[in-house]
C-alpha cells in the first residue's frame, strides 16, 4: 500500500491501548466527529508521576488512529512532565512520517495527551510548567487543527475548493 | 492467495478484452494519421468512422453528431464554457447543480470568474433535481443549462427529459435560445439513452466507464447547434476539436459502445440484482447504516452507505487489506480535505458522511464476491467501531 508506510498500516490493522481505563486518574477528548476525527484518552498516574498506563478511544482515519495508538505507547512509562514535552513532531516521527496532507490528524494526538493530564492536574491539584497557557476546550484556529467543515455547498465560487 | 475484488466501477472499469483486441491492430500495424491520404490513413480514417457509428448508436446520435475528445472533463468543459462565452450576447446567466462532477463546478467557477452568474441548483433529500426549482432560476440571461445524467456518487438519475421540457418551455416565453448540456459520463452503458427522445443539444460521455480505454471522451452535439471549436489547428473532428486523433482510443470506445449496447438489457438486470443483493446482505448484517440516495431510479450498480459512528478512510484502508477497493466520501480522504459535497447536497449530517463508502458492481462482479465484502465489512466495521470515541450510545 503506497499511501502510508507499514508502521502505520500495521498500526490501524493491530493498534496498542485500545480500550477505557476503569476509574482514570485523567481523561481528555479533542476534536469533533464533524471534523472527522476525535480522539478520547485516559490515563492512569502513580505516587511517583509516572504514566502506568493509557487508553484510547479514537473516530477517525487511519492515521489519526495510527497516531492515537503511538502516541499512548509513547507516555506509558514517562512522567507527566516528560509526557507534556511530547509534541506532533516526535508523534510524526515516531510514525516514520504521514502524507503532508495527514500530518493535521497527528495533531489530535499530542493535544488529547494535555487535555487528559490537564484533567488529571485540575483532580489531583497540580500544576505543570508544560500545560502552562493550555486550555483543553479552547476554540481557537490552532486548536481545531484546521477542520473547517461548514456545510460546502457550491453556491459561488468562493465556495468551490 | 490474495483476493481482489474491484467494487470501484463508477471510478473506472477494466478493458474488456475484446475491446483490447479491437484496438491493438491500430499501435503497431495500422498506425497511420487519419489525416494521410495513403492507404493506412485511410484505414485509420475508416476505423473512425466505424467508431464514431457504434458510440453514436449507443445514444440515438447521428455519427456526425459525436465529437472525440479526451475525456468526460474535456467535453464538460467545451460544451458549458465555449457554450457560454458563445452565448455571451444574449446574457451571462448559467445554471448547473450542487451535485456535479468536478469537471462541472469548476468550469462554474472558471465562469464566475470570467464575470458569468451561475445558479447551483439543490437537490431534494433523494438527490433529485426538482423541475420547479430549475423553472425558477431560469430568466431571459440564462443561455446555458448543465444538469447531469446520474450522479457518480449516489447514482441518482435526473429527469432529464421534464427539466429540457421546462427549458423549453422558458425559453419559448422568453424568446431566447437556451443550450441544454448533461453530463452522461455515469449514465453512459447503465441507462437507456435517446439524445433525440431526451431533447437536449449536448451530452457528454467517456470511454473508460464502459469497459473502453482510459483518455478518450465525447460530446455529441446536436446537429443545427453551432458550438465553437475549442482546439485550433489540424481540422479535425469536423474543424471543432483538432487534434490527430487518438486512433486507438477511439476504436476501443467504439468496440465498448457497440458491447454495451449489445448487453445493456443483460447488464442493467444483473447490476441491479447484484447491487440489490448486497444492500439487503448489508442491511441483514450491520447496525447502524443509512442508505444514501434514492433507491429507485439509480444507477445499477451503485451502493452508497454510511457506517456510522466511524470513518470512511480507515474503512477503506482495512477493505484494502483485505483485496477488497471501494471509495469514500470522507474529507479525510478527499484532496482538498472537505466532505462530499454530493452528500452534503442531499443533508446527510457531515459525521455521517465521514462514514460514507461508495461500493459499485459491474460486470465482472459476482454474487460470491459480494458475499466475502459483506463478511470483511461485518468485521471491520466492528473493528472500527470497537476502537471509535463514538458509539450507537453515545450518539455523535
Amino acid at each position: 500500500m503506497a499511501l502510508y508506510n507499514d508502521k502505520v498500516i500495521d498500526l490501524l490493522t493491530n493498534p496498542h491501548n485500545v480500550g477505557d481505563i476503569e476509574s482514570p486518574d485523567g481523561e481528555g477528548t479533542y476534536g469533533s466527529p464533524v471534523c472527522g476525527d476525535m480522539m478520547k484518552i485516559s490515563i492512569k498516574v502513580d505516587e511517583n508521576d509516572v504514566i502506568t498506563d493509557a487508553k484510547f478511544r479514537t473516530f477517525g482515519c487511519g492515521s489519526a488512529i495510527a497516531s492515537s495508538s503511538i502516541a499512548t505507547d509513547m507516555i506509558i512509562g514517562k512522567t507527566v512532565d516528560e509526557a507534556l514535552k511530547i509534541t506532533n513532531k516526535d508523534v510524526l516521527d515516531e510514525l516514520g512520517g504521514l502524507p503532508a496532507i495527514k500530518i493535521h490528524c497527528s495533531v489530535l494526538a499530542d493535544h488529547a495527551i494535555k487535555s487528559a493530564i490537564y484533567d488529571y492536574a485540575q483532580k489531583h491539584g497540580k500544576t505543570y510548567s508544560g500545560l502552562e497557557g493550555f486550555d483543553p476546550n479552547a476554540d481557537d484556529e490552532d486548536t481545531n487543527h484546521g477542520c473547517d467543515m461548514e456545510l460546502h455547498l457550491p453556491k459561488s465560487l468562493s465556495e468551490i475548493k | 492467495m490474495t483476493k481482489s475484488i474491484y467494487l470501484d466501477y463508477s471510478a473506472t472499469t477494466p478493458v474488456k478484452k475484446e475491446v483490447l483486441d479491437a484496438m491493438i491492430p491500430y499501435f503497431t500495424e495500422l498506425y497511420g494519421n487519419p489525416s494521410s491520404l495513403y492507404t493506412i490513413g485511410q484505414e485509420s480514417k475508416n476505423a473512425i468512422a466505424a467508431a464514431r457509428e457504434q458510440v453514436a448508436a449507443l445514444i440515438g446520435a447521428q455519427p456526425a453528431e459525436v465529437y472525440f475528445t479526451s475525456s468526460g472533463t474535456e467535453a464538460d468543459n467545451w460544451a458549458v464554457i465555449e457554450g457560454a462565452m458563445w452565448k455571451r450576447k444574449q446574457g451571462r446567466h448559467v445554471i448547473t447543480t450542487q451535485i456535479e462532477h468536478h469537471a462541472l463546478l469548476h468550469s462554474g467557477a472558471y465562469l464566475e470568474k470570467e464575470g458569468f452568474e451561475v445558479t447551483y441548483l439543490p437537490v431534494d433529500p433523494d438527490g433529485f433535481v426538482r423541475v420547479a426549482d430549475l423553472k425558477a432560476a431560469l430568466r431571459p440571461e440564462t443561455t446555458v443549462v448543465s444538469i447531469m445524467f446520474a450522479n457518480n456518487e449516489i447514482g441518482t438519475i435526473e429527469p432529464i427529459a421534464e427539466l429540457v421540457q421546462a427549458v423549453r418551455e422558458a425559453q419559448e416565453g422568453f424568446g431566447t435560445k437556451i443550450l441544454f448540456h448533461t453530463d452522461a459520463v455515469q449514465a453512459l452503458g447503465n441507462v437507456h439513452i435517446d439524445v433525440k427522445a431526451l431533447g437536449v443539444d449536448m451530452l457528454s460521455i467517456s470511454g473508460h466507464k464502459i469497459y473502453g480505454p482510459k483518455g478518450i471522451g465525447a460530446l455529441y452535439i446536436r446537429k443545427g447547434v453551432n458550438l465553437p471549436e475549442h482546439m485550433h489547428g489540424g481540422g479535425q473532428e469536423a474543424k471543432r476539436r483538432a487534434g490527430t486523433e487518438n486512433l486507438t482510443g477511439i476504436v476501443g470506445f467504439g468496440k465498448a459502445a457497440e458491447l454495451s449496447r449489445e448487453n445493456l438489457e443483460t447488464h442493467i438486470e444483473q447490476l441491479t440484482k447484484l447491487r440489490n443483493y448486497f444492500i439487503d446482505r448489508v442491511r441483514e448484517k450491520i447496525a447502524d447504516i443509512r442508505i444514501n440516495g434514492s433507491l429507485e431510479s439509480r444507477l445499477p450498480g451503485n451502493a452508497n452507505i454510511t457506517f456510522k459512528y466511524i470513518e470512511g478512510e480507515a474503512i477503506l484502508l482495512l477493505l484494502d487489506m483485505k483485496g477488497i477497493a471501494v471509495s469514500t466520501g470522507s474529507a479525510c480522504s478527499s484532496a482538498s480535505l472537505t466532505p462530499s459535497h454530493v452528500l452534503t447536497a442531499i443533508g446527510v449530517p457531515v459525521e455521517e458522511i465521514h462514514g460514507s463508502i461508495r461500493f459499485t458492481v459491474g460486470d465482472f462482479t459476482t454474487k460470491e464476491d459480494l458475499d466475502y465484502v459483506v463478511e470483511a465489512l461485518i468485521e471491520v466495521v466492528a473493528k472500527l467501531r470497537n476502537i471509535s470515541s463514538v458509539s450507537a450510545e453515545s450518539g455523535f
